[in-house]
């Protein structure tokens, strides 16, 4: 079966088609999803792209997280679905609380456009399930923003509970423990700053995001059958 | 009656403040000398109309919990005062 994924596509975001392209190119049927929407349909996973949603005004994310689609969103987090955040789609799942810690400006305070390399830190999650933990990626990062900052308690929490899923090993930003991505503790809600579908492509920077792209599919198209077929044996009820 | 409220948001202490930090340094190549510390945040001016002065701080404390100010990085500190169109403190 090949798993629908619903792209959210808010005032400002840029990258929605890049990702629809991506995910088109390893067979999946992908729908964008506009902001004001009140559901997501029956989508197998949800990604919000990069981009800057309703301006960035005030923090990043801090308004897109008031959208309407960001109820259904949380929702379908909270039942298991997959929900994959890019960059600015990360941002706006912490202030959304979706995941933990905050995206700050750059050690630096430089915008940061350049092809950096990640280590996998864990697999026991919908982005990195494909790959080896240790596995080094290559994939481009593309932001102002993406300091992951939080307290040291979550901190601690975080690397306990093997929620780090992918780390920088230059870290380029500032980031505590040079994480990239991170995980909520089920694994099903995944947000980094590195854009995977800008390395999906031999042409582009390589092909590296594919595995992350071929992992979301993997649970999409498990969450959607189940999905599926828990609302056929409603419907027979 | 209409409250001014004026909110400073400050990153939590410890946070890295690279904009702070930049700005300290720049400061003494102007000559300014012996500065130190220096954080940058964000400001918020606005009127509420409100049945009481604590009543006006409660909702704005519940607005800055819940967008004004981001808990995980930032504190928020409320001022709240008699006429609205009166520069802040």
């Amino acid at each position: 079966m090949t798993p629908d994924v619903g792209i959210v596509c808010f005032p400002g975001s840029n990258c929605e088609h890049d990702v629809a392209w991506a995910l088109a190119s390893l067979g999946a049927s992908t729908r964008i999803l506009w902001h004001g929407a009140r559901s997501v349909g029956d989508v197998g996973a949800v990604v919000i792209p990069g981009g800057f949603a309703h301006g960035d005004y005030l923090r990043p994310g801090a308004i897109a997280r008031f959208s309407p689609i960001m109820a259904a969103v949380a929702d379908f987090a909270a039942s298991g679905g997959p929900v994959l955040g890019i960059c600015n789609g990360f941002q706006v799942l912490t202030e959304a609380g979706l995941l933990p810690g905050a995206l700050t400006r750059n050690v630096g305070l430089r915008f940061i456009c350049q092809t950096v390399e990640c280590t996998v830190e864990s697999a026991s999650n919908v982005l990195t399930a494909r790959c080896a933990p240790g596995a080094v990626l290559r994939l481009p990062i593309n932001h102002y923003e993406g300091n992951y900052t939080c307290g040291p308690a979550t901190l601690a929490e975080v690397e306990r509970a093997g929620q780090v899923v992918l780390r920088y090993r230059d870290n380029p930003n500032g980031a505590m423990h040079a994480i990239a991505g991170v995980a909520n503790p089920a694994g099903n809600v995944v947000g980094l700053m590195p854009h995977p579908e800008r390395a999906s492509d031999p042409l582009g920077v390589g092909t590296d995001g594919i595995v992350l792209f071929q992992s979301l599919l993997e649970a999409a198209g498990v969450w959607q059958s189940v999905s599926r077929h828990r609302a056929s044996a409603d419907a027979a009820i | 009656m209409n409250y001014g409220i004026v909110v400073e948001i400050r990153g939590l202490t410890g946070l890295a403040d690279p904009e702070g930090l930049a700005i300290e340094r720049a400061l003494p190549s102007l000559g300014f000398t012996g500065v130190q510390g220096v954080h940058v945040g964000k400001m918020f001016r606005f009127s509420l109309d409100a049945p009481s002065e604590a009543e006006a701080r409660r909702t704005a404390e519940e607005m800055c919990d819940r967008l004004l100010a981001n808990p995980v990085i930032e504190r928020a500190e409320i001022r709240v005062v008699a006429d609205p169109t009166a520069p802040p403190a």
